[in-house]
């Protein structure tokens, strides 16, 4: 079948504001979005700009806002979508270049929580033990790629960049639930400050963005919960 | 120039290269940085699934000595025996120190570390299948990858994020440092150090039907290899048997693992025939030849009998869910295919280079034939290493426990050298070839496409040099070649601009996937015998006499490929037939 794929174009260097672009291709019902932009690139024009490595939804490159909705152009069929597809940045990060957006603030709130396992006793001669029970209460949130889809969906972080934001909390469920780290009192201040988990109006956009489908929204609930029964 | 200085810098941020970073950076009087063309939790060891194996013994009797031998034979003894018995005694130790930087492996009732089976492990050398891979579901890679990111973050290591390499400054056998691509503003950087860790990962971009990333070009392996350095038994490339039919994407060997079966297109499990004893279980060049044969016979499956099918519906309820949630999304969401309810349509899809940058055993970088021939200040590890730990044919988890072992001993070495060596000399013009070999591209205006030249390079490959090759194809291959680089003079370039451009770094990276792919045929023209991945239809069997030796492929300053010869390091286990 024929698609028309509009794709947002912006080069701040050479550019006011940005403008679309339309490409109509012949495609397959099962081609991923990311293979047509792919496409695109190399059939058509050489200079749309994005980001995808691995194409099948581990590496968290290729976020972006498909037909009003943040995912992953690799996990996207045109079958899921139809022939009109609409392609822009996720928002709320500065666009470097047409689909590219600059990740530093992401990965400063992410490094903000202390997102690294913290236990300062001696190690064990084996490993230390953790019973099946222990393990499952962080699972979900071991999932996390930190492709930003959530923290970009989120209306809190588009009207206040100092919001953490989803993904940084659920990185930091990741320690703070983890029954072998000692360091849940320290992160569980860094997120009751302003800037933390009481800002979640629960909005659910994140829960329904995650490519790794991971419950984010019920996440930072436990995370609240976390705060106000430890008086952190 | 604009000149950074650092002691111990690390090309790439994926398993290895942080593992290094993060080993070399124990050492407080070290400074240490990273450079990535990705974000690091980008890289491509996030995408390894089934687990990293390590005689811990957690489920059933294992010892270190099984796991050697298990490499060794899995390797067609091509492997280097002593990298093999260092590697089989670290591993358990660096899984337990994975543990203790927090990652969180799936867990045994009594709280130990979780293991499952794998191809070709086994107990007792050979007598069955054993649970060898510790495991976190069916993404032990994305978390190795997650730990060790984390970890480094919290070491201050310093990082610089998509940077694209352009050349290493290697003069007189002495590494300097690197030229690097500021990709968001097309700035060039010089990165003057004394020690260099190349931790790039492999190229199996070169191929159409692969798992590999599109970042999986090759990128250091060229840029040494075109300074003169050699390439070790780059002839050897692994097609992991159960990839998503025509798209590649790997579905892991653990699926087998917790029990699924291989049927082709009449349902049969057609692996008895060919390994009666660990059958479905057998070493992936083993499979996916197997695969090759059913298709070709008329037994594969589909309308058009070109794909296999991969069984999990057997499974008990659960298991899916729980320990391989991952390749159940995948098979649901590229296939629309519910794998609890039917099989999952499959093929072998380019996975793993065995081959790469020839090194010691504590990641030294060789220029000659021997272990004495170490360049100084140059180390590597990982995929892009050739240590030579995989031989012939790599086995099943090995990649990961490759990363972390000699991931560190390459950190571990390059920190020890560091504190006593000085800065070495840098020329005024280091930037000069790197400049000139972008300005040469960002000029070019041919009629050359770069999206056409890799879809011709990737077909020519999967048709003339994938899992079965001959003479006469592999023939065919180099004049494949000669005209592509050929070509490649002639490519022309859309985008103009300094600012991210992607179809500058596309470019680059198709020059390197054209020299790892020309190191690649000539020396699989050059072996004739099959042994492990290595399978020539004319010469089908392994011929230790004449081939019981490591490739080293050398490029001329005038651009002749010379092909020289390395001794396998032999040990305990003698070379025996591999039968399983």
């Amino acid at each position: 079948m024929q698609a028309v794929i509009r794709v947002q174009r912006y080069n701040p260097e050479t550019d006011k504001k940005p403008h679309w672009d339309e490409f109509k291709l012949e495609v397959d019902k099962r081609d991923r979005i990311v293979d047509i932009l792919n496409r695109i690139k190399w059939e058509l024009d050489g200079s749309v700009t994005f980001r995808r490595s691995c194409v099948h939804g581990i590496c968290g490159s290729d976020a972006m806002l498909i037909n009003g909705r943040n995912r992953l152009a690799c996990k996207v069929l045109v079958e899921d979508l139809g022939p009109q597809i609409k392609v822009e940045p996720i928002r709320g990060l500065p666009i470097i270049k047409d689909l590219v957006v600059d990740m530093k603030p992401f990965f400063d709130a992410y490094e903000t929580v202390m997102p690294y396992f913290i236990n300062d006793e001696p190690e064990p001669g084996l490993e230390r033990l953790q019973s099946p029970a222990d393990r499952a209460v962080f699972d979900d949130s071991t999932k996390c790629i930190l492709c930003a889809c959530c923290t970009t969906s989120c209306p809190i972080f588009w009207v206040n960049g100092q919001y953490l934001g989803p993904a940084a909390i659920v990185q930091a469920h990741r320690f703070i639930f983890d029954s072998r780290d000692t360091a849940a009192s320290a992160r569980l201040a860094v997120l009751n400050q302003n800037s933390g988990v009481w800002r979640c109006r629960t909005a659910y956009n994140c829960t329904e963005a995650c490519p790794r489908d991971i419950p984010i929204t019920e996440i930072i609930g436990q995370v609240k919960r976390a705060i106000m029964t430890s008086n952190a | 120039m604009n000149v950074h200085r650092y002691d111990v810098l690390v090309i790439g941020a994926g398993g290895s290269g942080l593992t290094a970073a993060l080993y070399a950076s124990k050492n407080p009087n070290v400074s240490v940085a990273v450079i990535s063309k990705l974000y690091p939790t980008r890289s491509h060891t996030g995408a390894a699934q089934g687990g990293v194996g390590a005689a811990l013994g957690n489920v059933e009797e294992d010892h270190w000595e099984w796991h050697m031998f298990d490499t060794i034979k899995g390797g067609d003894y091509l492997t280097d025996q002593d990298a093999a018995e260092i590697f089989a005694k670290d591993v358990i130790e660096a899984v337990l120190e994975l543990e203790h930087m927090g990652l969180p492996f799936s867990r045994l009732e009594n709280g130990k570390i979780a293991q499952r089976k794998f191809g070709g492990h086994t107990s007792d050398y050979g007598k069955a299948p054993v649970h060898r891979a510790c495991y976190a579901a069916d993404r032990t890679g994305h978390m190795i990858l997650q730990t060790v990111y984390q970890q480094s973050i919290k070491a201050g290591v310093t990082f610089f994020n998509e940077y694209q390499v352009l050349d290493v400054l290697v003069e007189d056998h002495v590494c300097r440092g690197v030229v690097a691509y500021e990709i968001a503003t097309g700035e060039i950087h010089v990165f003057h150090a004394k020690a260099v860790i190349l931790a790039t990962g492999g190229c199996g971009r070169m191929f159409k039907i692969t798992s590999n990333a599109h970042a999986l070009t090759g990128d250091l392996a060229s840029i040494v290899y075109r300074r003169g350095l050699p390439l070790e038994d780059m002839e050897f490339f692994q097609f992991h048997p159960t990839g998503l039919y025509k798209l590649g994407v790997l579905l892991t060997e653990g699926a087998r693992g917790e029990g699924g079966i291989l049927r082709n297109g009449n349902g049969e499990r057609f692996m008895e025939r060919y390994a009666p004893t660990i059958k479905d279980l057998a070493p992936r060049d083993i499979v996916s030849r197997s695969m090759y044969l059913e298709i070709r016979e008329g037994r594969g499956a589909g309308p058009n009998k070109d794909y296999i099918l991969l069984d999990l519906t057997h499974l008990p309820p659960g298991i899916l869910d729980e320990r391989l949630p991952d390749i159940a999304d995948f098979s649901r969401t590229y296939l629309r295919v519910e794998p609890t309810k039917e099989p999952v349509p499959i093929q072998p899809t380019a996975h793993y280079a065995m081959g790469g940058v020839p090194t010691t055993i504590d990641g030294e970088v060789l220029y000659g034939n021997t272990s004495e021939d170490t360049v100084r200040g140059l180390y590597a590890a990982g995929e892009v290493a050739c240590v030579s730990l995989h031989g012939a044919n790599r086995l099943g988890t090995n990649s990961l426990g490759d990363l972390i072992v000699f991931g560190r001993r390459a950190g571990i070495a390059a920190a020890k050298f560091v504190v006593e060596a000085e800065l070495p000399a840098l020329s005024d013009h280091a930037d000069g070839p790197a400049i000139e070999m972008v300005s040469k591209l960002m000029k070019g205006s041919g009629a050359e496409s770069v999206g056409k030249l890799r879809a011709e390079l990737q077909l020519t490959m999967q048709d003339n040099a994938s899992v079965f090759r001959t003479q006469e194809l592999l023939a065919k291959q180099v004049e494949v070649l000669e005209d592509l680089f050929q070509r490649y003079l002639n490519i022309g370039i859309t985008d103009k601009s300094s600012r991210y451009n992607t179809d500058l770094l596309e470019a680059l990276e198709l020059g390197f996937l054209l020299d790892n792919a020309q190191a690649l045929v000539h020396g699989a023209l050059n072996r004739k015998e099959s042994r492990g991945a290595h399978s020539r239809e004319d010469y089908p069997d392994r011929d230790d006499t004449n081939y019981l030796k490591h490739t080293m492929a050398y490029r001329d300053p005038s651009g002749k490929v010379r092909l020289e010869w390395r001794a396998v390091v032999l040990g305990k286990f003698e070379p025996k037939p591999r039968v399983y």
